[in-house]
């Protein structure tokens, strides 16, 4: 039971980072019907920025941890959302009405340009940050076995949770929110009707890139260390985790980034670390051919 | 006129390069990729050795020139890099890097009869394929897992001992041998598990380690793996003992784990910049701002070998320099070396060192 709850934490932290990044591939497809593969780079490179910003941050002597994780936050997610927003308006606006693989394929070009960008730029090595948030909270023992939940667990947590309140307010409550709900279902309809579809395309990537920038920082606070290839990785398990919670939907996205922490944690603990991530993208062959519309996904078809 | 004497002079320039026969040596290894550090370390051996052997007449007047290629420790760019030094020429190869890299690529040179010295791949299988050409100047991981077998059950580091390697051809072979030795001796592991080389979390392994009550890891891989899961299995709360091979030792791994990198063991070489012969070397580099750890001393003494073969063959023909790499013994900066008929150095074994405050130094 025990190790049972101590897998489970561990599922739920890697879970809410994936989700995070699924949240961006999600509101894309749903609103432009693309898949966003240079969508794992935005969050490298979100990771990156994070990490520049704890040393700038170090260098100016601004060390008490809550605060510089807050700035940090605050920085990460201008600079990123920044690169989300350039990555749609040179890649994919240009190609918008053109056959739905050319959008795709300049995505693939968009991921191996950024990659290799931060690789010219900041290194092919491995980039470390010295451990800022420490300790933990021991919640029992029994057998001998501590379960464990430390202050970064819950701290990836916490901030999954809020950011994810932040965007349901966005989404359900104001203006924008219901102008992408009006051109997720209908965009020519929605233009007709006044809504300036480009801005609201727009926003999409910066919303999505400013979450995977969340997902940067945790990354960068959690392992402390990161380097150009994480994107891709990362970027293939969050898009699992958004076709398993059905593509297009919003809560689907975060339900399925937790499934796949804890699919991958249980595998780990139960069967064999081996094949951790064969167990992920088993569950995505799995859902495509089963079930293609996910969990929570609506049941029109489409083809990408 | 002038033109005509502008040009003329260009194209003997171009000549006196081609009729100046030097020797040229190609040093491959991870350039870029994770473990571009090591071969930083390589480049920094190699270059210092070259510009001293050339400072001091080259061999017999001819100078050393040095390429460098990129093998990314990737096996398909490793035969890639092979087939186009092989091509362009190099008289001998210094690297690669990393075993799994070595090993296809060694194909390559030994059907171009090109001698080839690597200064870090320690997997058994790299000369135990009968070439003769290839050879090594660090130590093989069957030495040094029976090393750290020995110190785990001579030293009793532990009771309940966990096996764990990355799944690449230097962590599994090395974790494969420490296994076998710990089994000869009659000590049985009660965990086996692998974890992927390029992952960050290692949260469900360390909970199994934990839930098994494992008091000592050994594990077989490389630095950026090793110390995200000690990092991470001490924010867990486990006390195991750790330890490591010849992959553990480059500074990232202090700075990756943190404070958490301190009595982490780890087999590796004896120091060569502790050799009383290697003090002059050691301090030319010291003046240079630059510390000579890890691999730099093994790829010094690499390119050392084949500079004094090359001397004493009295010819960059392959074959017979690889005649000369078997014959007699080399004053080179790790000591007087010998090659075996394998191809591996006569060296000392190695040596158990820890980690504390980010360096290492022999365990006592």
């Amino acid at each position: 039971m025990a190790y049972f709850l101590q897998q489970t934490i561990n599922g739920l932290t890697l879970g809410s980072i994936y989700g995070l990044i699924a949240l961006g591939y999600t509101m894309v497809y749903g609103i432009v019907g693309m898949i966003n593969f240079a969508h794992g780079e935005i969050f490298m490179i979100g990771a990156f920025i994070s990490l520049i910003a704890f040393t700038a941050l170090g260098l100016i002597g601004i060390t008490w941890a809550p605060l510089a994780i807050v700035l940090v936050l605050l920085i990460a997610i201008l600079f990123t959302a920044a690169y989300g927003w350039a990555v749609e308006r040179i890649a994919y606006r240009p190609l918008r009405g053109s056959f739905r693989l050319a959008p795709l394929i300049s995505a693939i070009g968009v991921s191996i340009f950024l990659q290799n960008y931060v690789q010219l730029l900041q290194g092919a090595k491995l980039r470390t940050l010295p451990i800022t948030v420490t300790g933990g909270v021991t919640l029992f023992e029994q057998d001998g076995f501590v379960v464990r939940i430390s202050t970064i667990q819950i701290a990836i947590i916490l901030l999954t949770v809020s950011l994810m309140g932040v965007l349901t307010v966005l989404i359900e409550y104001t203006k924008l929110g219901r102008s992408q709900r009006a051109c997720e279902q209908d965009m020519g309809m929605a233009g007709m009707l006044g809504i300036d579809v480009d801005r609201t395309i727009s926003l999409t990537f910066v919303i999505g890139a400013a979450l995977a920038a969340g997902a940067g920082l945790m990354v960068t606070l959690y392992y402390g260390s990161v380097d150009f290839f994480i994107g891709f990785l990362a970027g293939v398990k969050a898009f699992t985790a958004a076709v398993l919670g059905g593509i297009g939907s919003i809560p689907g996205a975060m339900l399925g980034g937790l499934l796949i922490g804890l699919v991958e944690a249980y595998w780990g603990g139960y069967v064999s670390g081996a094949y951790k991530d064969v167990s992920v993208f088993a569950v995505l062959i799995l859902v495509l051919t089963v079930m293609p519309t996910g969990l929570l996904g609506k049941s029109h078809l489409q083809k990408v | 006129m002038l033109k005509t004497l502008y040009a003329s002079t260009a194209i003997l320039v171009m000549l006196s390069g081609v009729a100046n026969a030097d020797v040229n040596l190609a040093l491959v290894g991870p350039m870029t990729g994770q473990y571009s550090s090591f071969f930083d370390q390589m480049k920094h051996g190699a270059q210092a050795a070259i510009a001293a052997i050339n400072a001091s007449g080259g061999i017999k007047g001819q100078k050393i020139v040095l390429e460098l290629e990129d093998d990314a420790c990737d096996p398909k760019q490793a035969v890639a890099a092979a087939n186009k030094v092989t091509s362009a020429n190099a008289g001998g190869i210094i690297g690669h890097f990393c075993s799994s890299s070595s090993i296809p690529a060694s194909e390559v040179y030994a059907e171009a009869g090109i001698p080839m010295i690597s200064p870090g791949s320690t997997n058994p299988k790299l000369t135990d394929r009968g070439m003769k050409s290839v050879f090594r100047t660090c130590g093989r991981d069957d030495q040094q897992a029976a090393i750290a077998a020995t110190a785990i059950v001579g030293k009793k580091l532990g009771s309940k001992i966990a096996i764990v390697d990355d799944k690449s051809t230097y962590g599994k072979g090395l974790a494969d041998g420490v296994r076998s030795a710990l089994n000869a001796k009659g000590v049985k592991q009660v965990l086996d598990d692998t974890v992927t080389q390029g992952d960050k979390d290692f949260s469900t392994i360390i909970s199994r380690l934990k839930s098994a009550n494992v008091d000592f890891v050994f594990f077989g891989g490389y630095f950026a793996e090793a110390g995200l899961l000690v990092r991470q299995a001490r924010e867990q709360g486990l006390k195991a003992t750790f330890m490591g091979g010849d992959g553990v030792a480059a500074t990232e791994f202090g700075s990756i784990a943190g404070p958490a990198s301190d009595g982490f063991l780890m087999t590796f070489y004896p120091d060569p910049r502790n050799n009383p012969g290697a003090a002059a070397i050691v301090k030319t580099f010291r003046d240079a701002k630059y510390e000579p750890e890890g691999y730099t001393l093994y790829t010094y003494a690499a390119v050392t070998a084949y500079a004094d073969a090359v001397k004493r063959a009295g010819s960059t023909d392959g074959g017979k320099v690889t005649d000369e790499l078997h014959k007699g013994s080399y004053d080179t900066v790790l000591g007087t070396m010998a090659f075996d008929a394998k191809g591996d150095p006569n060296m000392e074994p190695f040596v158990v060192y820890v980690w504390k405050d980010g360096k290492y130094t022999p365990m006592k």
